[in-house]
């Protein structure tokens, strides 16, 4: 003990409210998604007879049995006695209370002879056995009813798993998902790089405008473009006889809205590349095609790939685009929104809600832990310099 | 479904191809179009010159198409859009700017969107500081925050499953299995359905994104922390100022240009807030906020463009102040360049 003492004196009491503080902060940040972490892999009735909290530790029900009938009494000295175990064939579980009463499971501990008047005693261990004894013979035809509070240990499984990714749609939604976030991370980068690269190292009339149009472009909501877009693309549906609702739409959709913090991120980093590689390779005869694919393209990894983070998040993690675009038939939707509609159509049932969530968030939480130091580098490169 | 893998694997690289084989044979054509001999020394300077003129607006081509296509046209569009009746064919005027003004939805959600602006990028800004300055004195700091970072990859709708969750409630006698109801009755309190307590709702709702975003204002602020000049500290030490000094007089008024960017940032993403809404409430129980309003309207009963565009341009213009801040703020980076 004194030796904890003096480390918290050597530590400084303020370096350890530090750490306590911090500890405390990351605890409530991770209790939320542990929460439902916790729950997919629980027993689906043991999720709402008992918190996730308490899922490590047996949770307790109240289950009702019946004793054996008064023809199975035995005679013991002046007594009747019948007994035998209140669980029935392969159940199993520890008894913690029980009663005689429905209103009351929890009148007498396991194990406690409970005296229940007229000199009739009923006493149930924690196993389940019990003795029943009287004074006078037991009358009538069938067995007392008991009411016991059983705890039954901790069950998980991956059966929710296995439910919601076969029976509800989760299996085809996280294909679907991959489909639209694939391509639509992949395709704005190079269209992108290759603006930034003219936005950065061509000179041409208008080009602070077209910069200025691009910072301005980032932060227009997505909610100006939906009417316009969602019209027409009806109209070149129905004019190519077509669904409006495709995936090469919502491709086209997700790198256009990418594009302009796409431009603005790559053209931060390009504009930023050594002067002199550029144009020694101009110098040497390279076209700005070869200087921009054999150069350019392979320095700006770092900024492409924090690009790449970003967009794959964000379309991955999109609702409304997708909605809107895509449609919400069964076929049709992603993960987002097979969750939404599960939200609606398994209100309650957290057994499969959770497990739908978990499977949701669990590509972007890999793709987070992975490459979190390139989203860092964007992130930065992205919102520091405005500074 | 292994066939939409399949063929959307081949989009990709179709896609990637297509647009790599643009930008070779756009290329080409220009030197076909503007040759360069040794022949015409004249034609072949005035030909270069062609080529540069060109040049640029090709490598920009497809980009300029994508952001005219999908963002500037329906920009214009959607103002269009605003004076005209639901099905966008008729001149309506002022009437569906009337129709908003005296709408109790309408009013309803500029008053939430009002309240969550005053709340999310204060609280997010804010703890966010204070987790930046704990995090950055301790050794596992950086595991800390990544932690605490860890909910932006989250979506919105997963984190409102996370939440939902957390404010689940249970009538009757059941056991409370929502975190909250159930620690409100640990410390002797009634449980309550939180989501349909109309105005604390709002802040329930609230608490998912400051629960997302405040990993994205640390990061951003723990580096301008980083980046602050150790003489200024070390000077304020010598002159005797303690902690909090330090903080407030020396370290926040060295970050402000950092703050204001992450305010503004997460200023914008609360004005777009959607998914959290129609996943939690859909606008029940008074927490509509004008996007999921926007949405309401596109499509409620066929849908009715000439509302929903006057809801967008309300979103549009207030995000009008900062995207003019923002343009000047690059022009000036780049007059410094």
């Amino acid at each position: 003990m004194t030796s904890i003492a003096v480390r918290i004196r050597r530590v400084g009491l303020p370096r350890l409210l530090v750490h306590l503080s911090v500890l405390v902060i990351v605890v409530i940040w991770l209790i939320p998604t542990l929460g439902i972490l916790v729950t997919s892999i629980r027993d689906k009735d043991q999720i709402t007879t008992a918190g996730w909290w308490t899922a490590f530790t047996s949770s307790t029900q109240t289950e009702a049995a019946r004793l054996a009938e008064p023809s199975t009494a035995r005679q013991e000295g002046s007594s009747h006695v019948i007994s035998g175990s209140v669980f029935e064939g392969d159940a199993g579980g520890t008894v913690r209370y029980f009663g005689t009463r429905v209103a009351d499971p929890d009148e007498f501990p396991a194990g406690q002879t409970a005296d229940l008047g007229d000199g009739e005693t009923l006493v149930v261990n924690e196993d389940g056995s019990y003795i029943h004894s009287s004074s006078v013979p037991f009358d009538g035809e069938r067995g007392r009813r008991v009411y016991l509070a059983v705890a039954t240990p901790p069950v998980f499984t991956l059966d929710n798993y296995r439910t919601v990714l076969t029976s509800q749609g989760i299996g085809q939604a996280f294909v679907n998902s991959l489909t639209v976030a694939v391509p639509a991370t992949i395709i704005p980068i190079l269209i992108a790089a290759f603006a930034a690269y003219a936005l950065s190292w061509m000179a041409f009339p208008g080009r602070a405008l077209l910069i200025a149009l691009v910072v301005g472009l980032i932060v227009v909501p997505l909610q100006m473009s939906l009417i316009p877009l969602l019209r027409m693309y009806n109209d070149i549906g129905s004019l190519l006889g077509v669904s409006s609702r495709s995936y090469v739409g919502i491709w086209l959709a997700h790198a256009a809205f990418g594009m302009p913090l796409a431009i603005y991120l790559l053209r931060n980093y390009i504009a930023g590349l050594p002067k002199e590689i550029i144009e020694s390779a101009r110098v040497d005869g390279a076209s700005d095609f070869e200087i921009f694919m054999k150069i350019v393209l392979p320095l700006s990894f770092p900024a492409l790939a924090s690009f790449a983070i970003f967009q794959f998040l964000w379309t991955w993690n999109d609702l409304l685009v997708a909605m809107v675009f895509l449609g919400t038939g069964r076929d049709q939707l992603v993960l987002t929104g097979a969750l939404n509609a599960l939200l609606g159509s398994q209100g309650g049932k957290w057994e499969i809600l959770t497990a739908s969530a978990f499977i949701t968030i669990i590509v972007p939480l890999l793709v987070f832990f992975a490459l979190q130091r390139y989203l860092v580098r964007g992130l930065l490169a992205g919102s520091v310099k405005g500074g | 479904m292994i066939s939409q893998i399949v063929s959307a694997i081949g989009v990709v690289i179709a896609g990637v191809f297509a647009c790599a084989l643009y930008y070779w044979l756009s290329d080409k054509v220009l030197q076909v179009v503007f040759p360069v001999s040794d022949r015409n020394l004249q034609l072949a300077s005035r030909n270069l010159n062609r080529r540069n003129v060109v040049r640029p607006w090709l490598f920009m081509g497809p980009a300029l198409f994508l952001l005219a296509v999908y963002l500037i046209y329906p920009v214009i569009a959607t103002i269009i859009l605003s004076f005209h009746d639901r099905s966008g064919g008729n001149f309506v005027g002022l009437a569906n700017y009337r129709w908003a003004i005296n709408d109790a939805a309408f009013r309803q959600s500029i008053f939430n969107n009002i309240l969550w602006l005053a709340v999310v990028p204060a609280a997010c800004t804010f703890l966010g500081l204070v987790i930046a300055v704990l995090t950055d004195r301790i050794w596992w700091g950086n595991i800390a925050k990544s932690l605490v970072f860890m909910p932006m990859a989250i979506s919105f709708v997963g984190a409102s499953v996370i939440w939902k969750f957390i404010y689940e409630y249970r009538g009757g006698d059941e056991t409370q299995i929502g975190l909250l109801n159930a620690i409100v009755q640990f410390i002797g309190g009634d449980p309550q359905v939180w989501i349909a307590l109309p105005f604390w709702n709002n802040l329930f709702l609230m608490v998912i994104l400051i629960w997302i975003q405040t990993g994205f204002a640390m990061v951003i602020l723990s580096a301008a922390l980083r980046g602050i000049p150790e003489e200024t500290i070390e000077a304020a030490v010598i002159d005797g100022a303690n902690g909090w000094q330090i903080f407030w007089k020396i370290m926040v008024p060295q970050i402000w240009g950092t703050i204001a960017v992450v305010w503004t940032t997460i200023t914008i993403l609360v004005l777009k807030v959607f998914d959290i809404v129609l996943t939690m409430t859909n606008g029940q129980w008074s927490t509509m906020v004008l996007a999921n309003l926007m949405f309401d309207w596109m499509f409620r009963g066929g849908g009715d463009s000439g509302r929903s565009a006057v809801i967008a341009l309300v979103i549009m213009a207030a995000v009008t102040p900062i995207m003019v801040w923002n343009i000047r703020q690059a022009n000036r980076e780049m007059g410094g360049h």
